[in-house]
């Protein structure tokens, strides 16, 4: 009896202690889940801080219908209209490259390629995703851009349209591995009612599989679309940096991203005026390219054909 | 062939299906051919990087700082500097995101901070590089004042990664087996033991393959790091933590920029070796992630 008393407390106290590093174990790796969340709160704070700081200085009507983008000169002017619309002019100049090349290659790995094709195509073209963007940054400034002056005569040295080019071919991948997904998740009894109706099989492609995974498809060019105005060594090697308000793909133009690194490389003080420019820019492509995911999430979601 | 030949509009049936048919052929022609154009920019970049980089590369190169003259310029500088940088941002995300995708998958399965803590890792995957910059230029440079040293490089670099480890060690715990978990329970081993001793090894490969593919996409980031404040030249080694410091693909970035060609030339032997270093690291995770299938697919028979 006695015994028995002392090895159950002595298993209680045991368990006690066993339950007590469990609940620890579950605390610290609650903590570390936390991090993500914290990352997202600091992003939102640092943006939000500097930005409104900056806002104090310069009124957000000059700053939204300005013309001019001058915070690096003597006569200041922060209209981001220039920078905004050659964001828009860089990346629509990809996806005018990725959205038809990536469409093409899933539909065509998605309904046609025999299996051995696909398992050797798709690595090799998320290989395209995986070049780190000097590197293409380099090949638009120094192998595109001579390349396209052999046939525009007038193309600068730094232009929108080598650096929107190499941009769309880092970009199919995404949209052709996702808007493959989209098409494999179409159920195979939709194909086989419409080969069985008679279709051919790029009818069953195009005219079943596609609008049956367009939501899946438009989420992944929206997707495509913020990742083109997010990218940032490309458009600042090769597009220049230059902030005029044109939509001429042959002229030097700057970004918004490249502006964020034409400051970071200067010797702009901290907390001067110029310095809290690229806050406020980042803070506008933050926001653009949120607005663009969550749009992206939600067509999915709400969207998507319900088969099963 | 009697009948079919005496039916109306049989022979239009014909021309209309063989037309039909032939879409398709010409679709596929297509699709390759859109394949082929995209492979073979990859082939023609890898071949003129190497053709210009190629004569470049020596021990001289590997071991000199930079310099005006680019015949003396070397990476050494940015060598050390992406590695010391990518030692310190794994030692960081590798314990966070490993923790944060256990906790997801094997405790908070149903909680209610499950879901907002993976909407927003998703929406963490989608925010561009250069806004981390920011935020390590706001957060680690400023606020905790560390500088523009390797170690805020590294703290930028391990949130900008996160999401790819989370991501990734929650689908190899996702494809462990229940029943490794529930033996392991019913020998009387707790949550965290369970995980520990039998969740964690048979997850391994495909953890691993998760870092491999962050270290790979920390090693080629640039933008981050120039708005921390990443030096374009650097003559020296970093030997602290708050030393400050370059980096491969900054260094690739400051030649390109340089209007002469050796400099460019310089860039392209640079971007050699950045891609070899790549490459290496993704055989290694595809070969793993070919072995990790292996033997999922054995313990499920």
């Amino acid at each position: 009896m006695q015994a028995s008393l002392y090895t159950e407390r002595k298993l209680s106290r045991r368990n006690r202690a066993r339950d007590a590093r469990e609940r620890l174990i579950a605390g610290v790796l609650l903590l570390a889940a936390s991090v993500g969340v914290l990352t997202t709160a600091g992003i939102i704070a640092s943006l939000a801080g500097e930005t409104l700081r900056f806002f104090q200085q310069v009124s957000i009507i000059d700053f939204l219908t300005d013309t001019q983008w001058t915070p690096l000169f003597s006569d200041q002017h922060f209209g981001i209209g220039p920078l905004v619309t050659a964001t828009l002019l860089t990346s629509a100049i990809a996806l005018f490259i990725a959205v038809p090349f990536g469409l093409i290659a899933a539909i065509y790995l998605s309904e046609f390629a025999p299996a051995r094709a696909r398992a050797v195509i798709k690595p090799a073209l998320e290989v395209l995703a995986g070049v780190p963007t000097v590197v293409y940054g380099f090949f638009a400034l120094i192998v595109v851009t001579p390349f396209l002056q052999r046939f525009i005569p007038g193309l600068s040295t730094f232009n929108a349209l080598s650096a929107g080019i190499v941009m769309g071919l880092m970009i199919i991948p995404l949209v052709s591995s996702l808007s493959e997904d989209a098409m494999s998740a179409v159920p195979a009894s939709l194909r086989e009612g419409a080969y069985g109706l008679g279709s051919t099989r790029f009818e069953v492609a195009t005219r079943v599989v596609f609008p049956a995974a367009l939501s899946g498809i438009i989420a992944s060019i929206i997707l495509a679309l913020s990742r083109a105005v997010g990218e940032t060594m490309i458009v600042a090697i090769a597009a220049g940096q230059r902030p005029v308000l044109t939509f001429d793909p042959t002229v030097p133009i700057e970004t918004m991203t490249a502006y964020i690194v034409q400051v970071s490389l200067g010797d702009t003080p901290y907390g001067s005026l110029s310095y809290l420019t690229i806050f406020a820019v980042g803070t506008s492509l933050f926001v653009m390219t949120l607005v663009m995911n969550v749009i992206s999430h939600w067509v999915v979601r709400h969207f998507r054909e319900q088969y099963d | 062939m009697a009948t079919e030949r005496t039916l109306p509009g049989a022979a239009m049936f014909r021309t209309r299906i063989a037309l039909r048919r032939l879409q398709g052929t010409l679709f596929v022609v297509l699709a390759i051919a859109v394949v082929a154009a995209s492979l073979a920019s990859l082939a023609f970049l890898a071949a003129d990087v190497l053709g210009r980089g190629v004569g470049w590369l020596d021990w001289q190169f590997l071991n000199s700082f930079d310099s005006r003259f680019a015949e003396r310029a070397g990476i050494k500088a940015a060598i050390y500097g992406s590695v010391y940088m990518m030692t310190f941002t794994l030692l960081l995300a590798l314990p966070l995101g490993v923790m944060t995708a256990v906790y997801l998958e094997e405790y908070a399965q149903d909680g209610w901070f499950r879901q907002p803590v993976q909407i927003n890792m998703s929406n963490l995957a989608g925010v561009p590089s250069i806004i981390y910059g920011l935020l390590g230029l706001t957060v680690f440079v400023r606020w905790m004042g560390m500088g523009r040293s390797v170690l805020a490089g590294a703290c930028t670099m391990a949130l900008l990664v996160l999401p790819i480890i989370v991501v990734a060690t929650q689908e190899a715990l996702r494809a462990v087996p229940s029943g490794i978990r529930d033996a392991s329970y019913a020998l009387g081993a707790t949550r965290s033991q369970t995980i520990w001793h039998h969740v964690l090894p048979q997850a391994f490969a495909g953890i691993l393959t998760g870092n491999i593919l962050a270290a790979s996409r920390a090693i080629g980031e640039t933008a981050p790091l120039i708005t921390i404040g990443a030096l374009t030249f650097v003559p020296f080694v970093p030997e602290h933590p708050l030393d400050r410091f370059t980096a491969l693909p900054i260094q690739i970035f400051n030649w390109t920029s340089k209007p002469q060609t050796a400099f460019h030339d310089l860039a392209a032997a640079g971007i050699v070796v950045l891609l070899a270093v790549l490459l290496t690291m993704n055989s290694v995770a595809i070969i793993l992630r070919n072995r990790a299938g292996r033997a999922a697919g054995g313990g499920r028979r």
